[in-house]
């Protein structure tokens, strides 16, 4: 006779290569029957060493290395070095390019929200939507192809100012764009508040109140999706945001369906932004001249990407190559909420509860050192690196 | 031993094998450390528009069920065993599709501490398809080639 065995808990690995993952991270699962008692992630696989890189280059190389940091949120994180660096060289963009910079911003965030719709969606097993939403992202795909030749990495920013203009057949194309895009994500809207299938996957699911969203440091949706109000092109404006300023758009309910809701508003919400700039732009040059040395100095720069609050720090020496450029991304803050809301729910949502901080592994992948309170700084050689790289992946 | 490779039989055997390979490959998808451009263009081709799957190209999880990898990014360090390890799990035969400037030679990641710069430092490749990232099309012409290279009348010659 079978003896019926004790309950046991198991740890279900996932990853680094894995079908439900699009890039690879790695993450252990202590499951006790079919819920999920904890989370361990352990990231890296996509470690390239930008930062030093970046000290190895001059600023113009810099600008394309930084921007392929993350290839979906790749105009920001050139914006957010762009702006920085003019800051240091106390150069004065003219308006015209800064309404162009937060233009291909705002189209940015509508092409990375219509990602995140279609892949959410496809983890929760709706295939159906993830078709819809990335056959209408070609829509604004082909918008940012038309403005700069290229569908991902456009590298809209130059330092001083932008690489391209905008003429009245680029805005008529961008504008019907909008009004199709605006039809299309009313029917996403009802689907994600009304679809009794697709509820069951996301309302209740991975909730997060304020106070823990705030106590976790997460950013950007996540954190609005739990009535944080938090928005960096509202509460320090950067680019154009100041002549051309968005809503803060935000739910309360914290779980996955605000999430949703969070993300769909605020497609709406950069659609009516994408067109007052259209309509009110500003004339004028789109480039003043940089030079080549930058003055010494260091400064920190920051905007709201698609995932959050994007931060750089710069540091200039007064050569022409930056002596330190440190990047804090959303993603990497907002990780913490994963192993906090995973626990107490069943294996099978923790693909939902992963995509809905929306993750990005590339931008996430440097390594973090947390010291205790008491100690003050600690020095790294190679060879401890070294060691400790080789223990981390054994 | 005796050895009836060239049995008629299995001549015919290894033609329907060769005609399901080329007509339905089944491919599976590794980022080895890329920015991710390449891979949302890898993810779009298999999305309406462009609909890789009308060429029976299905992108599936598991590399045993593999006759395709089509591989991003610069190989990291972290991911180069990874890479070696589903490379190895592929049933034979199995073909590489590097897609980007970075699965090619590094790309704008060339020289970074932590990269091997480029996908065939590691595994062999068939096919690259350059870009940085490469247009969808660019990689269905890229797989489509490399299926067309597999067919009998363009090996003889
Ligand atoms: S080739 Fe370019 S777009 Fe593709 S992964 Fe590499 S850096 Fe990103």
């Amino acid at each position: 006779m079978i003896q019926n065995p004790k309950p046991q808990k198991f740890i279900v690995p996932i990853g680094p290569q894995h079908p439900a993952l699009k890039e690879p991270g790695h993450f252990e699962f202590t499951v006790d029957g079919e819920i999920v008692t904890s989370v361990a992630i352990r990231l890296g696989y996509v470690h390239r060493g930008i930062e030093k890189a970046a000290e190895e280059r001059n600023y113009v190389q810099d600008l394309y290395l930084l921007e392929r940091v993350c290839g979906i949120c790749s105009h920001i994180h050139a914006t957010a070095y762009a702006l920085g660096v003019e800051k240091l060289a106390g150069i004065t963009v003219p308006p015209r390019a800064q309404a162009i910079r937060e233009l291909v911003a705002e189209l940015e965030r509508v092409h990375s929200h219509l990602l995140w719709l279609g892949v959410a969606a496809h983890e929760a097993g709706f295939d159906t939507l993830f078709m819809y939403s990335w056959r209408d992202r070609e829509t604004v795909m082909d918008i940012l192809e038309r403005l700069s030749g290229n569908r991902v990495n456009y590298s809209a920013n130059v330092l001083g100012g932008v690489k391209f203009n905008v003429d009245a057949a680029q805005a008529d194309a961008i504008r019907r764009g909008m009004d199709f895009l605006e039809e299309r994500t009313h029917h996403y809207y009802n689907i994600v508040t009304a679809e009794e299938t697709f509820l069951r996957r996301t309302r209740g699911v991975g909730t997060m109140s304020a106070d823990q969203a705030e106590a976790l440091g997460t950013l950007g949706p996540t954190a609005r999706a739990s009535g944080v109000q938090r928005d960096l092109r509202i509460d320090s404006p950067y680019a154009a945001y100041t002549e051309f300023p968005v809503q803060i758009v935000t739910a309360s309910a914290g779980d996955l369906e605000a999430r949703f809701v969070v993300h769909v508003n605020e497609l709406f919400e950069s659609y009516r932004v994408i067109r007052v700039i259209l309509d009110n732009f500003p004339p004028g040059e789109i480039e003043v001249r940089m030079p080549r040395r930058i003055p010494e100095g260091e400064t920190i720069s920051r905007v709201e990407a698609p995932r959050g609050e994007l931060f750089y720090f710069i540091k200039s020496n007064g050569t022409d190559q930056p002596e330190r450029i440190k990047i804090r991304t959303p993603s990497l803050s907002n990780w913490a909420s994963v192993s906090a809301t995973a626990p107490g729910h069943k294996l099978a949502d923790m693909p939902m509860i992963l995509v809905g901080i929306d993750p990005c592994f590339s931008c996430s992948d440097r390594s973090v050192s947390i010291l205790p309170h008491d100690r003050q700084s600690k020095l790294w050689t190679w060879e401890d690196l070294r060691q400790y790289g080789i223990e981390y992946y054994r | 031993m005796d050895m009836k490779l060239t049995h008629p039989w299995e001549e015919a055997v290894d033609e329907i094998r060769r005609w399901a390979r080329i007509n339905s490959p089944w491919a599976i998808h590794f980022n080895s450390g890329s920015c991710n451009g390449c891979d949302i263009e890898i993810l779009a081709t298999i999305t309406p528009r462009y609909d890789l799957e009308r060429f029976g190209i299905k992108l599936q999880g598991s590399p045993r069920h593999a006759d395709v990898m089509i591989c991003t990014g610069p190989v990291t360090r972290q991911a180069r065993e990874r890479l070696v390890r589903i490379y190895e799990q592929m049933p034979d035969p199995k073909f590489v599709v590097a897609v980007g400037s970075c699965a090619i030679s590094g790309g704008a990641f060339r020289g970074c501490y932590n990269v091997e710069g480029g996908i065939d430092q590691v595994i062999p490749v068939n096919m690259y398809v350059p870009g940085c990232p490469p247009r969808p099309e660019a990689i269905i012409y890229g797989v489509v080639q490399l299926l067309q290279s597999l067919k009998p009348e363009s090996q003889k010659g």
